[in-house]
This record gives C-alpha cells, structure tokens and sequence, in this order.
C-alpha cells in the first residue's frame, strides 16, 4: 500500500501533537458523517418501499410534490465521478511520498493532480444534480440523498482548499523531506473524504 | 519550591482589555469561560424564578402560553448548553494544565477560538427573544415536528448549539492532546489527578457524541429551511428519528455534564479528609465505564415511542449504576475515618454526595421501563435532572469555586459566608426540587403553563416556588463573599489547603509560565510527598 512510506518514517518519532489533534478532529468528522447515515439507515428501516415511492405518490396526489418527479439516481456519472476521486487519493499519497524524499517537484504536480481531480469530481457532481428530476422536498429519501452528498461535496471542497494552501506553500518552498506535517494532514483529510464517497456511493447507488 | 517574584514579561505592556480578548493564556481563558458561564447561569436562574413564579399558584396568568414556553426553553438551554457545559472547560482549561505540570494547553490558539466562539452562541441563541414570535419554544430537546413549525428563534437556537458543539468539539480535541502529550517528567497516565481523567473521559464524550449533535441540528435546519422531510411523516420521514438522533448525543451529554463535578468533588473530599481518594483506579475505571455505558443509553428517554428495544436500554441504563455506585464507595471510602473539618469546597462536595444519590437513585426507577411509562414527561423527571444537575454539578462547581479560589485569584472567599450560602442553597434546593417528586407521582405534566389545584398541587407548587426563591438569595453571601474578597490585597500562600495536586505546587495566582520548578512525581499525590517524603509503597 501506498501508506507504507509515511508509517516507515513515522516510525522514528512518535506523532507530533498537531498530527494527533487533526486525527481526533478527523474522528469527529466520522461521527458527524455517522450521524447522517444513521438517519438514513433509521429512515429507510421505517418505510414499507425505499425509495419511497408510496410516500411521493401521496405527495403528489396532496399537490406538495410535482407530478414530474422520479426517485431514480442514473449510476454512469457518479460511478466515473467515484473512479476519480478514488485516483485522486493515489495522487495525493504519492505526493506525500515524493516530499518524504525531499521532491519538491513531485510534490507540487501531486498536489495540482489531486485539487484538479477534486474539482473534476465536483463540477462532475453539480452536473448530476442538475440532471435530477427530484427536489431536497420530495420525500425524506430526496432530503436524505442532497444532505448526504451535499455535505460530502462540501468536505470534498474543503479538502480541496487544504490542499490549494499547500500547494502553494509547497511553491514558496515550506516544505521538505523533514517539515511537511500540513501536507500529510491534508492527505489524511482527503483520504477520510474519499472513504466517506465510497460508504456513500455503496449506500445511495449500490444498495439503494 | 516555587520563588514569588515573576519576571514582567515582555518590554511593552498592553490595555488591559486588549490583553483580555487576545490572549492564548490558558489561565485567562478560563477565567473568562467562567465569568460567561457563571453569568448565563444568572440568566438562567432569572428565567427560572420567572418560571417558578408562573407555577406558584394555580391557575395563574403572571406570563402567557406563549411567553412560557420561550422561558422554560431558554432556562434549560443556558443552563445546560452556556452554563455547565462551559463551567467545565473553564475549570479544565484553567487547572489541567496545571495539574499535569504543562506550561499550556496544546493548541493556545484553537483554545482561545473555542471560548470565542462561546459569548457570540450566547448572544444569538438569546436574540430569540428580540425575533417576531420570540425565541425557541420546543424545550432544551426540540422535539419534532414540533421544532419544524416554530418561527426564526429555532433557527437561531438551532445555530448557537451548533456553534457552541463546535466550541466543545475541539475543545475537547484540545484537552485530549493536552493530557496525552503534554503531561511533565514522572506524571505518568495513572498519577493524573482524578479531575484530569474526568474531563479526559468528557472530551472522549464530548468529541464522539457532540459531531452527531450537529447532524441532528443539520437535519432538523434543513428540514425547516428547505423543505426537508427527515422528521416529517408528510414526506415519508419520522418524527422518532429526531429523539435517536438528538438522544445519541444528548444521553452522553448528561455525564458530560457531571463527570467533571464528581472529578472536582475527588480533588476535595481527599483534601478535607485528609486522606487520599479511596480506590483511585477504580475511580478511573468506573469514570470510563460510565462514559462507555452512556453511548448505549440512549433511548430510555424514548421507551413511551413504543419504537425502541426496551429491555435492552432499560437494561444497560440499570448497569450505569454500577460504576456509578463504584464512585459512590471511593467517596465514602475516602471520608471514612478521615479527618474530616467542613470548610466551605467540603461542605459543597458533601452536598454532591448526598444528591447525587438521590438524583441517581430516582434516575434508576425510570430506567425500569413499566415505571417509566407512569413517570415519562411528569414533574418526576424534573425532580430527577435537579437532583442530578442542580444537586450533582451546580454543588461541584460552587465547591470548587471555594476550593479553588485562592489559587484562581490569590484570595479566600469568607468561610463564614461560604457557610451560610450553602446551608442556604442546601435547604433552598431542596424545598425546591422535592415536592416535584410527589408532584410527578401524582401526575402533575412537565412544560405545562399553568394547572388546575388537583390534589392540594398548589401547595406543593408554592413550597417549590419559595425554594426556588431561597436559592437565588443563598446567592446574596456568595456575591458578598466574591466582593469582599476582591477588596483584600492577594494573601494567599501557594497551598493554603495542604493539598495534593500539582496546582498547589506554584504561586497562587500562579505566574504566567505557570511554573518556576515542578516537583519530582512519584504517585499521583506529588504535593503530599513533597510534605511528608515519598512513600515507596505508591
């Protein structure tokens, strides 16, 4: 695994009180993301069709949905969207890599690789949700999928300006084979973001 | 030991109150998170008196429906989340660095963003009342659907606990590197003061439970802003799936909100008996089983939804007694056949004991899940978080307040005043919060505005009413105590308690860098060893 590098290094020296306060940070994260699939899981757990066909039918006969409204997700895009974020933490790790053997260059293309495969998959992901027919309103299956992966497009982001910071603080020459604790930070963020999609992608596309 | 003379720091010196809001001092910054928090608890008793002058007699019109309920709301929105929560991370930010014989905390600066991020919570929580159709109304739990159809002061209030989440959040983080990282030279994990592993065993609380807070809070904010249908049946939602959420975080809660009283109370009953804490690890122990068991409590705050396994979380809450009971012997272990003398922290923590107890005690008929179903949203559910948070944390922070006084300001509060307003308070609290057991036993509802005189209720009401009123006049002495000392010059004595603890081992106030010399640690009492030689034996 791509990992290998930073656990030999950090093998010398214990993790420094900065690396352990962003991991505690990274936990809550999780119980954050923890909280919303539980929701999620509760919600589909008490409807008797997921997605909630039932529920929109008497929406629209009700008037509080329209009548073009579909539950459907198109899978194509956001499976494309998936491969790229997954690449992109490769291209991150192996950024870290190239800095642990003092590669400033490398550093610097692999971070500008991973921020432009987060952008990718985001523009990719404004794309979809304008292709949907369905509104944050329609049902708590459409409430569930914005929330979701609303706010994981908002981590995905903010990832993406972690690791903008970096890199250009990467270009003003911070960073070396012994001081780079910012950039693996980020790496450790993008990682939980990219692991995130993929518990999100199973959930909401895979299993349904 | 340490010398008196502190080095001026710096060649400048700043206005005093430029010093205030930029500093990254550990010290200062709790003192700040107590004066904010011990003025939202005024806030708070305000908004109390109003709601226990509401209820004196029957049938009153003092404040209508509508006003009532922003008050009962609000009262237990800044008690729990800008009084005891906060007070906490005061007492902590102030005395764990120097428990643990560290010149600060981790991160300084992320510790001044989260008292910062305190006052501001505050402020927007409490515009509700400046709002068209006025601040929250849904209670300190918002239930759903309930907390959808409010006006704009549930959102504000949605967005304060937000922030004031975020504030606890990496607090917590905070405190957790602090006393993983930078604890001194011999203090090793098991010599930490039993205060230090309470607000460890908290901020683990406080950084698992609180980020899943704020997905409640989100979801409930979206469902009121965009159409959200999370705990809407409209829509497919469900309305139980706000009280999974909501008590996921707001059981855990609970002991965030005394786990650090009963820490404080350990620091105190040791010192006034002059003995050290009776079964030390098995405190530790227990302390952390509590924090375990509370994540899988939850929902016997919902047994009346039908929708939950019952005798599962029944169950589990009757285990919490457990190591709870566990503490309840390392307190009356530590007091027995010490050498007991009842100055005022003592007295306090005496308090603690003997209402926890109560507070626990009633706490475990609800956990039985056909009692509950008789007590669930009665005036016994009320008595029961008193005795627990007014009973449990409000003595704990009054007893280290007195405790450690000397140290925070370099002076004694008056020990006869300190008397008098616990012997107030004692007997206030309890004329107040009593009569509610029997109230609720009698199936008087919680978060009604008024009542009918059923079965002689006014009488109890009225006797509630006058304890309610006692406990704000126990807080006359208090104030006066607070005054008089300001007005003396600072006398204090580096130890004036004979303590154990590494706080005592420097100046009070302590200087800037907290320490000139850390005593060797051998045990976790490093202070007593320093008066009477190490014992081998630790």
């Amino acid at each position: 695994m791509a990992a290998h590098g930073a656990t030999a290094t950090q093998h010398k020296e214990p993790m420094s009180n900065g690396m352990l306060g962003f991991i505690l940070f990274i936990a809550s994260e999780v119980m954050f993301f923890g909280g919303l699939f539980a929701a999620y899981f509760i919600a589909r757990a008490d409807s008797r069709q997921w997605p909630p066909t039932d529920a929109l039918e008497q929406m629209k006969a009700a008037g509080t949905a329209a009548q073009s409204v579909e539950l459907k997700l198109e899978v194509a895009l956001p499976l494309i969207a998936t491969c790229i974020l997954v690449l992109s933490s490769f291209t991150v790790q192996w950024a870290v890599m190239q800095i642990q053997k003092g590669n400033r260059t490398g550093l610097i293309w692999g971070l500008f690789i991973s921020i432009a495969l987060g952008v990718t998959f985001l523009t990719m992901q404004m794309y979809d949700y304008s292709q949907l027919t369905f509104s944050s309103g329609d049902t708590v299956w459409a409430t569930a999928f914005y929330t979701l992966t609303g706010f994981h497009g908002a981590h995905v982001a903010g990832g993406a300006i972690f690791m903008s910071v970096c890199l250009v603080r990467a270009m003003g020459g911070q960073f070396s084979a012994e001081h780079h604790e910012a950039v693996e930070a980020a790496s450790f963020y993008w990682h939980f973001v990219d692991v995130v999609w993929i518990a999100l992608f199973t959930t909401l596309y895979i299993v349904g | 030991m340490a010398s008196v003379a502190v080095p001026k720091q710096g060649g400048y010196s700043r206005p005093l109150i430029l010093e205030w809001i930029t500093t990254v001092d550990h010290k200062k910054l709790g003192i700040l998170y107590l004066y904010t928090s011990l003025f939202f608890f005024a806030v708070g008793g305000v908004l109390a008196l109003l709601v226990r002058t509401q209820l004196a007699v029957a049938d009153n019109n003092f404040v209508d429906n509508h006003a009532y309920n922003q008050i009962f709301t609000m009262h237990a929105s800044a008690m729990l989340f800008l009084f005891i929560i906060p007070i906490w991370a005061g007492f902590g930010n102030y005395l764990v660095p120097l428990q643990i014989g560290a010149l600060d905390m981790a991160f300084p600066r992320i510790n001044a963003l989260s008292f910062w991020l305190f006052p501001p919570a505050g402020i927007i929580m409490f515009a509700g009342f400046l709002v068209k159709d006025g601040a929250a109304q849904a209670g300190w739990t918002a239930y759903s659907p309930l907390a959808k159809t409010l006006g704009t002061g549930m959102d504000l209030w949605i967005i304060a606990v937000a922030i004031l989440g975020v504030s606890s959040t990496i607090g917590a983080a905070n405190f957790l590197v602090t006393m993983f990282r930078m604890r001194a030279p011999g203090m090793t994990m098991f010599r930490m003061p039993i205060f230090c592993w309470t607000m460890l065993v908290t901020s683990v609380l406080q950084l698992l439970a609180t980020p899943v807070l704020a997905s409640a809070l989100t979801m409930l904010f979206i469902d009121r802003n965009f159409g959200g249908n999370f705990f809407d049946p409209n829509g497919g939602g469900n309305a139980v799936l706000w009280q999974n959420v909501f008590w996921f975080y707001s059981h855990p809660a609970v002991y965030i909100m005394i786990l650090p009283g009963m820490g404080i109370v350990s620091e105190i009953l040791p010192v006034f008996s002059r003995k050290p804490l009776f079964g030390y690890k098995a405190f530790i122990f227990a302390t952390m089983g509590i924090g375990g068991l509370g994540f899988s409590v939850w929902a016997h705050h919902m047994f009346t939804t039908g929708a939950v396994l019952k005798p599962w979380f029944g169950f589990m809450t009757f285990l919490i007694g457990i190591p709870t009971g566990v503490k309840m012997f390392n307190w009356l272990g530590t007091l027995w056949r010490g050498q007991i003398s009842f100055e005022a922290p003592m007295l306090f923590a005496l308090g603690f004991i003997s209402m926890f107890l109560i507070g626990g005690i009633n706490g475990a008929f609800s956990a039985a899940v056909p009692v509950d179903f008789a007590l669930h949203d009665t005036y016994f559910v009320v008595a029961h978080i008193h005795y627990v948070l007014f009973g449990g944390s409000v003595f704990a922070v009054f007893g280290g307040l007195y405790y450690w006084f000397p140290k925070i300001w370099g002076r004694k509060l008056n020990e006869r005043l300190g008397q008098i307003h616990f012997a107030l308070m004692f007997i206030g609290f309890n004329l107040a919060f009593f009569p509610m057991h029997l109230l609720g036993l009698d199936g008087m509802p919680r978060r009604i505005a008024t009542y009918n005189d059923f079965n002689n209720w006014q009488a109890l009401n009225m006797l509630s009413t006058g304890g309610a009123f006692l406990i704000s006049l126990s807080m006359i002495p208090f104030i006066a105590a607070v005054v008089m000392a300001f007005m003396r010059p600072k006398d204090q004595p580096n130890d004036p308690w004979d303590a154990n603890t590494l706080e005592w081992a420097t100046t009070s106030p302590p200087p800037v860098h907290n320490f000139d010399e850390i005593p060797e640690i051998h045990s976790e009492r490093p202070l007593f060893d320093l008066r009477h030689g190490t014992n081998p034996g630790h």
